[in-house]
């Protein structure tokens, strides 16, 4: 996976207050994390539908270790395939659209503002069978761990023949059996 | 490298270049048989690997349209994906782990040796441990096995380490780096193994055997044998005596071809040979090549499987080096007390960060499913490997209305574990568990198991003509000179990991061959 020109990671901070990542969004499509970690463009979702999958992909799978840029480029994954999948577009859009409805009932508030991570994820196991669920969760599969800047932060070293694999560097190094 | 004419109708075409096929051809060629081998995907070079799950499965794995059936837990959670196997020149024996262990002599007696077991076809093969001993000597030559013919075994990696430690604790005794079909130092012009890791995805150090770099450049060498890559085979043509003559393939381009031929071999692996054979149906053969006993297509076997992964309190890097790094055997033998026949195996394995998040819990998400790839870096890892038992109604069919890109019907996989591979996997699963908390795991995951990499039984062998596909030498019963020479000829599948058996096969099957060409039989 190369690196995604739409999100930009700005410092090194972790954003989350209770786990919410996202302040705000603004014009032309801009979505901006707390403490200015981070910022992305929505290129053919709103910004508002971006900014509430970047919330959901971190519920789904949370890591602390990942700082939230990672979330953002995974739903930019998504944003991009739909400029030319209409279908798509209306999904997330729609599904987007059915959070914030469930938070509303919920909370009286957006799915991306409702404070409790609990009551977020009691909304999402709700929709578990969704197949907009199963799109966000299925594109995080490759979106958050087959990026190739995340799996260091995982302990995953990745390629190795370049390095003549690991018979001099530690394939039997484990000292504590 | 050989090029035969289409119409020459003296050559043996074989249909598919893997651990079957691929040294079928080879040996052949050798023999001076002249050979041509269609195979359907494309040639990939050492080079061209790629240290890169998603990369590699997108480059190397057979991807076209499958459909599935029954209760088994993959046709649900990967529904167009039955089977994760290989399309390229080496077939599956680019992605194999290079386990190469012999079946124990009672697993060639299936049905005498656990009677009756309701809801299962078991038959007895009709060779046995001492017919194969002679060819399972030949082909561990020829793959270069650690543990036979003085060649040491590889180094344990971490995670070997883990699973010994543990294996020990418990008293299991067979614990060891395995028989491998990899070089522990160089042979055969090979080199020896750089603990790379990625053996899934194809070695790019050459120290694994695959027919791609160990087989077929010899018999290419002898001038006998042409491999055409990017060729599918659509179907087996006969003449009126019920002699088949020849196959017709598409090309790249998806242009249509006829190549004469005076045997067809098919070695297309469980899904794709049966397929072909039914697809191959005519007014002569309506019910399809060979299957006048009607066993095409079933008894499909895909070994009991499953995972145990843990996780520990420090790193184990279980990536680093070979995939699978070392076995326990204590489990494989036929004891009825354990509630199952046949006997399993344990096996490491280990998947990177990516494969790891597709399949450790396949459709997981949330904090639980978080944690374990936030423990990724202190996870060990085992394959849980057994015999499972051959049902009539787990089977290859045809799809009604699905077709193929070159408008043929694909295929469709049907199955449903027996009550003796759910009983065996949850005891696997359990003896799995107690090896890694014997040192100290933190949490251990069952994890199920993966598309089939082992598919065996669709057009299996048996002594009498009404019971199976294929004779003894893997000759169908119903046309002489048509041929089985994948793990679709397997009886009954064994606790092994099957491909030293395929090879094994394979040679005999050349043996026979060239005999029945030169006595004009065939």
């Amino acid at each position: 996976m190369t690196t995604n020109p739409n999100v930009t990671r700005r410092t090194a901070l972790k954003g989350a207050v209770a786990g919410l990542i996202v302040a705000g969004t603004g014009a032309g499509g801009l979505v901006f994390g707390h403490g200015n970690a981070w910022a992305a463009t929505a290129e053919n979702l709103d910004a508002d539908t971006f900014a509430t999958l970047v919330q959901m992909s971190r519920d789904t799978y949370p890591h602390s270790r990942l700082d939230d840029s990672f979330y953002a480029e995974a739903v930019s994954v998504l944003d991009t395939a739909a400029k030319d999948d209409a279908g798509l577009k209306t999904m997330l859009t729609e599904g987007a659209a059915k959070l914030d409805k469930e938070a509303m009932g919920l909370k009286a508030a957006s799915y991306r503002t409702m404070s409790s991570e609990d009551d977020r994820v009691a909304i999402l196991k709700s929709m578990e069978g969704d197949g907009f669920f199963q799109k966000i969760r299925g594109n995080l599969v490759t979106g958050l761990y087959n990026n190739k800047k995340a799996w260091p932060l995982f302990g995953y070293e990745g390629e190795s023949a370049s390095k003549g694999g690991y018979i001099d560097r530690g394939f039997n190094d484990i000292d504590w059996l | 490298m050989a090029t035969f004419d289409k119409n020459d109708d003296s050559v043996v075409v074989i249909v598919g270049s893997g651990a079957g096929g691929g040294t079928l051809g080879a040996e052949l060629a050798m023999k001076g048989v002249k050979t041509v081998i269609l195979e359907a995907g494309g040639r990939h070079e050492t080079e061209d690997f790629q240290n890169d799950e998603w990369g590699s499965f997108g480059q190397i794995s057979w991807l076209d349209k499958r459909t599935t059936s029954g209760s088994w837990r993959v046709a649900k959670d990967f529904s167009g994906l039955p089977a994760w196997i290989v399309k390229a020149v080496g077939g599956s024996t680019i992605h194999w782990a290079g386990a190469s262990l012999r079946f124990q002599s009672h697993e060639w007696k299936a049905a005498t040796t656990y009677g009756n077991v309701p809801g299962a076809n078991l038959l007895d093969w009709p060779i046995d441990a001492i017919e194969m001993d002679p060819w399972y000597a030949k082909a561990e030559d020829r793959m270069g096995v650690t543990r036979t013919n003085g060649i040491p075994g590889l180094p344990g990696n971490s995670n070997f380490k883990v699973l010994e430690a543990g294996a020990r604790k418990l008293g299991y005794n067979e614990v060891h780096t395995g028989r491998m079909a990899i070089n522990s130092e160089p042979r055969d012009d090979r080199s020896g193994c750089m603990q790379i890791g990625f053996c899934f995805q194809g070695c790019k150090s050459g120290a694994k055997w695959s027919t791609l770099i160990a087989e077929i450049p010899k018999g290419e060498a002898t001038g006998k044998l042409e491999v055409r890559p990017n060729c599918q085979v659509l179907q087996i043509q006969h003449n009126d005596q019920g002699k088949v003559t020849g196959v017709l393939y598409a090309d790249k381009d998806g242009n249509q071809h006829l190549q004469l031929a005076r045997v067809v071999c098919v070695a297309g692996n469980s899904i794709e040979s049966p397929r072909l054979l039914l697809n191959s149906a005519s007014s002569k053969f309506p019910d399809g090549l060979a299957n006048s006993s009607g066993q095409v297509g079933r008894n499909y076997m895909r070994h009991m499987t499953g995972s145990v992964y843990a996780v520990f309190d420090k790193p184990v890097h279980m990536y680093r080096g070979t995939t699978m790094a070392g076995i326990v055997q204590d489990e494989a033998r036929h004891d009825p007390s354990r509630g199952f026949v046949g006997g399993y195996e344990m096996e490491t394995l280990s998947l990177g960060l990516p494969f790891m998040a597709a399949f450790l819990d396949p459709g997981g998400w949330g904090k639980d499913f978080a944690w374990w790839m936030d423990n990724y870096e202190n996870m060990a890892g085992m394959w849980l490997v057994g015999e499972d038992m051959p049902q009539e109604t787990n089977r290859i069919t045809l799809h009604a209305t699905e077709k193929d890109q070159f408008g043929l019907p694909v295929p469709n996989v049907n199955f449903d574990d027996h009550a003796n591979d759910i009983a065996m996997r949850e005891h696997a699963f359990g003896r799995g568990e107690a090896i890694y908390n014997a040192v100290g795991a933190v949490k251990t995951f069952r994890t199920p198991p993966y598309p089939s990499t082992h598919n065996l039984g669709t057009n299996r062998m048996s002594e009498k003509a009404s019971d199976g596909v294929v004779n003894k030498h893997g000759q169908t019963h119903d046309i002489k000179n048509l041929f089985v020479s994948d793990g679709s000829q397997f009886t009954t599948g064994a606790a092994e990991n099957p491909t030293l058996t395929i090879v094994a096969l394979a040679l005999r099957q050349a043996d026979f061959i060239a005999g029945e060409m030169s006595k004009g039989n065939i």
